[in-house]
């Protein structure tokens, strides 16, 4: 019998801010059985635990990307590099890399939800030769709240990326709309083969969804990222749960034939 | 092994469990209720037999045997965590058939949805059931449409006559009373004093857009109460606290928590899943009559009848089962009207 509430202790090696409120914490721990759109617990205590994904990860260190938004995560914006926080995971299916090689990829992401999904990327900026052809439409809310900035510019150098924002002030050059408005622009050889991922918040992923079907890509080659309360993570405490699925021990990854039958 | 026991004995061997066990059975308590005049039934510990109420139904299960309402998982100090111990005595409860079914569905939840949950599987090993049968069904049961009227795994099961009882002992280490050898079955009902039919075909998701559910969006209030009193509501909410006089050391621990609540969805941002209340009706409803039926085969209700029995707005769940049905049949005649 295993106890898997009690967390490990974790060394802080790095923070690097993305925005104000927007900060990856790299942390010392095992990352070997590590895969991208896996999620970990992590806690404070005296404060609780939260779901948080995976944005990065090594042999040695995993990376969480959090933006500052509750109780937990205000605790953690206080540490520093050397600092300890908790964490107990990796919870989820997560991205399996083989069901995306030797394909074409287009990735939509929208704002943290690039967080489960920069491993997808970061492989595929490595082995750039193991694809037909790799796509990313990354969207944020405003130009001050681009993530990933140098990650983005750098994969920009091998794959097809599309960084935009919703909005911007007067003067702003770069690409301006939805996510959704850059979907029938990429460039599809073989709609029917094609994988294409989706992570962001419910609306982005009905629209975004929608949008690909419109360009031929079949469901079953479509697949989302769920985000749900995974206060557990172990299948037990019932909060993540949509009709018979538990998003933490089912998902948080999903094909499209699947997802769509979900609702809360 | 099946014996006739007087009431004296049946104390008697209580009061020899009780050196290993610790025994838990309904308990009534007058004027403490909800409303004015009312009395309290709810599970605790007990010494001998005539401390427990089995005239009236116990408002609430006794999941809180199992699975306490406020669990210590364990404590922290600075960055070290201590594992909180458990009871080293076994436990005995005291149950009827229909909250006995409800163990097994607790048990689906804990042990075989993912791997086995420590804290559960720890204490639930200590466990042993006594099932009370049922003469007659108590008000709102509809245990029988539920098919959960018949005691099924139990470690002894009793009968509960004028002046004596009828034990039936399956566990060897419960044999300590005294009494005479007979034969009996244990008792349970055949009918309620209503019946429902559980619809078979359930399209949750077309459910999901019907109208039915808006009824509950004000009548409802989210108190959670029917979560709070089901005995197969498993669901719970982590919880930290921190001693005052030192802020580096505290607790965590896990509490019975509510589907029917707000927050119980709630993800960082600000996104919230279910506001409606009616909608969280339909989760609920739909856990207990459909989808866990799809993950493990059979109905998570069991019809004991005490969400019913709680609800301050009178809202009826059996009656929303037969909604349910009612909705699933007019849309197969719709669809297929011969």
């Amino acid at each position: 019998m295993t106890n898997e509430y009690i967390p490990q202790a974790a060394v802080i090696r790095e923070i690097i801010p993305h925005t104000e409120r927007e900060w990856t914490f790299r942390v010392e721990t095992d990352g070997t059985n590590t895969k991208p759109g896996q999620f970990y617990e992590i806690s404070i205590p005296r404060y609780g635990e939260s779901p948080i994904s995976v944005s990065g990860y090594a042999d040695d260190f995993v990376d969480f990307t959090i933006r500052n938004v509750g109780r937990v995560t205000n605790y953690l914006f206080d540490l520093k590099p050397g600092d300890k926080l908790a964490l107990r995971g990796p919870y989820g299916n997560g991205f399996d890399i083989e069901e995306f090689k030797n394909k074409e990829v287009i990735i939509v992401a929208g704002g943290t939800a690039l967080s489960p999904v920069r491993g997808v990327i970061e492989y595929a900026y490595y082995h750039p030769e193991e694809f037909k052809g790799f796509s990313v439409i990354c969207g944020f809310k405003s130009p001050a709240e681009v993530l990933f900035r140098d990650d983005i510019e750098r994969w920009k150098e091998r794959l097809n990326v599309i960084q935009c924002v919703d909005g911007a002030p007067e003067g702003y050059t770069g690409p301006v709309g939805m996510v959704t408005a850059f979907i029938p622009d990429i460039e599809i050889k073989d709609a029917e083969n094609l994988q294409a991922i989706v992570a962001g918040p419910p609306v982005m992923i009905k629209f975004s969804t929608l949008e690909l079907q419109k360009r031929g890509i079949i469901d079953h080659n479509l697949w989302v990222s769920y985000e749900r309360r995974m206060h557990c993570g172990l299948g037990k405490c019932g909060h993540c749960k949509m009709d018979d699925t538990y998003i933490c021990l089912d998902g948080p990854v999903f094909r499209f034939t699947d997802a769509r039958k979900l609702f809360d | 092994m099946k014996q006739i026991v007087s009431k004296e004995a049946f104390n008697e061997g209580l009061a020899k469990l009780l050196t290993e066990y610790d025994i838990y059975g309904p308990v009534r308590h007058p004027y403490r209720g909800t409303h004015s005049d009312t009395d309290k039934i709810q599970y605790q510990q007990v010494h001998s037999f005539d401390e427990m109420e089995w005239d009236e139904k116990s408002q609430f299960s006794p999941k809180s045997a199992v699975l306490p309402i406020n669990q210590l998982l364990f404590y922290f100090v600075e960055d070290q965590w201590l594992e909180a111990s458990e009871t080293m005595r076994k436990i005995l409860v005291f149950l009827r058939p229909c909250d006995l079914h409800g163990m097994k569905r607790m048990d689906e939840i804990y042990l075989n949805n993912g791997a086995p949950d420590y804290f559960y599987e720890r204490r639930r090993k200590m466990i042993k059931f006594v099932v009370v049968g049922c003469k007659e069904t108590y008000r709102n049961c509809f245990c029988v449409s539920m098919g959960s009227n018949v005691p099924e795994d139990y470690d002894a099961a009793l009968n509960i006559r004028d002046d004596h009882f009828e034990l039936d002992i399956i566990d060897e280490d419960l044999a300590v009373f005294a009494g005479r050898e007979a034969d009996f079955d244990i008792d349970y009902v055949t009918e309620n004093t209503f019946s429902i039919e559980v619809p078979e075909e359930v399209d949750s998701q077309y459910l999901a857009e019907h109208d039915m559910w808006r009824e509950f969006d004000s009548r409802c209030i989210a108190c959670g109460r029917c979560n709070y009193v089901c005995p197969t509501c498993t669901c719970f909410d982590m919880q930290d606290i921190y001693y005052k006089e030192n802020e580096d050391a505290g607790e965590r621990r896990r509490v019975w928590g509510a589907c029917m609540v707000d927050r119980y969805t709630d993800i960082a941002g600000g996104i919230t899943f279910r506001s409606k209340y009616g909608s969280r009706m339909r989760f609920k409803a739909m856990h207990k009559i459909y989808d866990f039926r799809k993950r493990f085969g059979y109905n998570m209700c069991v019809g004991c009848g005490r969400c019913d029995d709680a609800c301050p707005q009178y809202i009826s769940f059996s009656e929303t089962i037969e909604k349910v049905g009612a909705v699933m049949k007019q849309k197969l005649n719709e669809e297929d009207p011969a």
